[in-house]
């Protein structure tokens, strides 16, 4: 196998649990009641947690290539600029209010968990282990955002109106999760159909948005990609702008 | 209008009971349990969760202290300690 | 039934009551506790949590842009303990007689006080160092002694709390440690955060003994165990020490050992700038009762969507229950 497109592919997984615990940690201190808070800053540090492994194995792996140790995840996430991520689009998108968060979870975490269960069998025994541990905790972002989803779409008429707005704005973003990158076909090669990996997330999501009583958009809605190929939205600058910001200013200082 | 008031109590390892560690605010007993586990379980102090609404909780009164817990103590004999052994039975 | 407590009058309850606080018996909820007693711990407990919640938006501020992805967990983590610690706190002054919608509204129009300390802004990564090392320092001292606090929902709290805040202070100094052993830039950081939070630290622990009217009766009723000018004493003798092993300097020329008293000096502190900030002249005032305002606004449709969404599950009257009604039909 070609390591490139590996790291190419951890940079994707990394990449995308990075940014979104990055949004996510912007909720700390400001959500809507004290426990929720709490719940939703858990879901940050799984993520970034998640994150971290990923770019530990990477840099691992670039190092051993190398033979230099000059690779860590700080650098891989601190010194790479947008055209370099390659994140989904999905979570570089803005929080909005409590329930496009909560819908910008929902569909996020139910696709990583039908990830994480292919790949806690993958042949790369260190992915694989990556992602047992990360499926447990990904098991629990379904159920608290599926909870909340039904919660949100079946409570008040002002809560239904809003996760309806929300439901239009994320959906076009959700179609990328499985359109393939050359770098993740290649490293997936036989272990992975696509087109199952979207029936599942498809049949799962959809039946809890039918119980949430949210209809979902059709199904010819046009879908944005590009962030696994580095083309992002304007937001991803921001995000990096400030994420980097330490690490740009005073180069090579420990922190 | 406010989320309801739960108390937790959480089993803090297998064959332990549960034990009363505080309370918090949600709309319904799954939402409670969910912010039971990231309130309360953030470094591993459980394995399994109870909640109740406080609503629900009856408590016996501090006046009736004395009616309830003090005739206990002059009943000595229902602790092995009242009963004096020969020194040759070691363990019983 | 008559209660036994109809029989006994208030000098014998009081009597009581002051028996057990003598004994050291800490007094439960339901106990029969004086007016005065409950409207005290009601104010502490309240204002407490408050500050928890308040002095989440100063490091808050910081997560976003922590420095590596390490500094960041840890970063969210603490502030995450932050709320942690409001919950219980508002948990305990529940069981007081007053709701957390209460204590919010308090906070929210200006009514109830919190930590002075959170009205200064966090400048510089170095701040995260110094809030840690400096006010939860301060804030760990105030602490401890309030886990045998008389008011037992209030003493259990502070147990986890305090177990919890263990890890706060060192990750703090661990911050300025990192930087202190940096880049000039670096340590140039450190030293202007202990600058600024330095003077505002030792205010946390409020008005000296001889102007702070309530010390006596909260000795008294052991809700307090320590005098300010005691624990503000006890702060300065240990930053003093380890302001040394970061190679950093407290700003206080006067700052010396006293081998007489057995404890440092230190130079007078500007009361003027605490009661401007209390009275809500301090940097940040508005900006952080703003946060707490909007996040609560924001929140409003939330919680009125979940309490909705649990009448309706209650009534079998969710999309779902409503679907499967229709195929039972």
């Amino acid at each position: 196998m070609n390591e490139s497109n590996t790291i190419d592919y951890l940079m994707l997984l990394a990449d995308s649990s990075l940014i979104m615990g990055q949004r996510l940690s912007e909720w700390t201190g400001h959500g809507p009641m004290l426990e929720q808070d709490i719940a939703i800053t858990n879901i940050s540090l799984d993520t970034i947690g998640q994150a971290r492994y990923f770019y530990q194995l990477a840099a691992a792996r670039l190092n051993e290539k190398s033979g230099n140790a000059d690779v860590t995840e700080d650098t891989l996430a601190y010194l790479r600029d947008a055209h370099q991520y390659k994140n989904l689009l999905l979570v570089e998108l803005p929080n909005g209010d409590w329930g496009q968060t909560i819908l910008k979870i929902f569909f996020y975490a139910h696709r990583q968990k039908l990830m994480y269960e292919k790949l806690s069998g993958s042949a790369d025994a260190e992915i694989a282990g990556i992602a047992s541990k990360a499926l447990k905790e990904v098991e629990y972002h379904v159920s608290w955002s599926s909870d909340w989803v039904k919660r949100l779409g079946d409570g008040t008429q002002e809560s239904h109106d809003r996760m309806t707005k929300a439901l239009e704005y994320l959906w076009p973003y959700t179609g990328e999760m499985f359109v393939p990158a050359t770098y993740e076909k290649n490293f997936l090669e036989n272990e992975f159909s696509f087109d199952v990996l979207k029936q599942g997330w498809l049949d799962k999501v959809s039946g809890i948005l039918t119980e949430a009583t949210l209809s979902l958009p059709p199904a010819d809605t046009y879908m944005h990609t590009g962030g696994k190929t580095g083309v992002h939205t304007e937001y991803l600058g921001y995000i990096l702008a400030e994420m980097q910001f330490l690490q740009r200013a005073y180069p090579g200082c420990e922190w | 209008m406010e989320q309801p008031l739960w108390e937790v109590f959480i089993r803090s390892r297998q064959g332990l009971d549960h034990k009363h560690v505080g309370s918090l605010h949600a709309a319904d007993a799954r939402m409670a349990i969910e912010s039971a586990r990231d309130v309360y379980t953030r470094r591993m102090e459980g394995v399994s969760i109870w909640v109740v609404e406080s609503k629900n909780i009856h408590a016996s009164s501090p006046d009736e202290a004395a009616s309830f817990y003090e005739p206990a103590e002059d009943k000595i004999y229902r602790h092995p300690t009242f009963y004096k052994l020969p020194d040759e039975v070691e363990y019983m | 039934m008559r209660k036994l407590s109809d029989n006994m009058d208030t000098e014998a309850l009081q009597k009581s009551f002051d028996e057990k606080i003598e004994k050291d018996i800490k007094i439960e909820p339901k106990d029969w506790m004086p007016v005065e007693y409950r409207k005290t711990l009601i104010r502490q407990i309240s204002q407490h949590a408050h500050s928890e919640i308040v002095g989440m938006l100063p490091e808050g501020n910081w997560i976003t842009r922590a420095p590596t992805l390490r500094r960041k967990c840890i970063l969210i983590a603490k502030v995450q303990d932050e709320a942690g610690h409001g919950l219980y706190l508002y948990c305990a002054a529940e069981t007081l007689n007053i709701t957390r919608e209460e204590m919010t509204e308090q906070l929210l129009s200006g009514k109830a006080k919190y930590s002075s300390i959170f009205n200064y802004p966090t400048l510089s990564w170095a701040d995260m160092g110094a809030i840690g090392w400096l006010v939860d320092g301060a804030a760990i001292i105030n602490q401890i002694p309030l886990c045998r606090t008389s008011y037992a929902p209030y003493a259990r709290g502070m147990v986890r709390i305090c177990k919890e805040e263990s890890f706060h202070q060192r990750q703090g100094f661990d911050i300025l440690l990192t930087l202190s052993r940096g880049s000039a830039e670096q340590k140039a950081m450190a030293q202007d955060a202990i600058n600024r939070w330095w003077w505002p630290s030792l205010m946390m622990f409020g008005p000296p003994d001889n102007e702070s009217p309530h010390t006596i009766q909260n000795m008294k009723w052991k809700i307090k165990r320590f005098t300010n000018d005691e624990l503000r004493q006890k702060f300065v003798d240990m930053c003093a020490q380890q302001v040394e092993v970061l190679g950093l300097q407290i700003p206080d020329p006067d700052l010396k050992w006293n081998e007489e008293r057995g404890h440092y000096d230190f130079g007078p502190i500007n009361w003027d700038e605490f009661w401007n900030v209390v009275k809500g002249n301090g940097p940040c005032n508005k900006e952080r009762m703003a946060a707490r305002i909007k996040a609560h606004e924001d929140g409003e449709w939330v919680r009125a969507a979940a309490l909705e969404y649990a009448r309706k599950e209650a009534a079998g009257l969710t999309g779902k229950q409503s679907e499967k009604a229709t195929i039972k039909k």
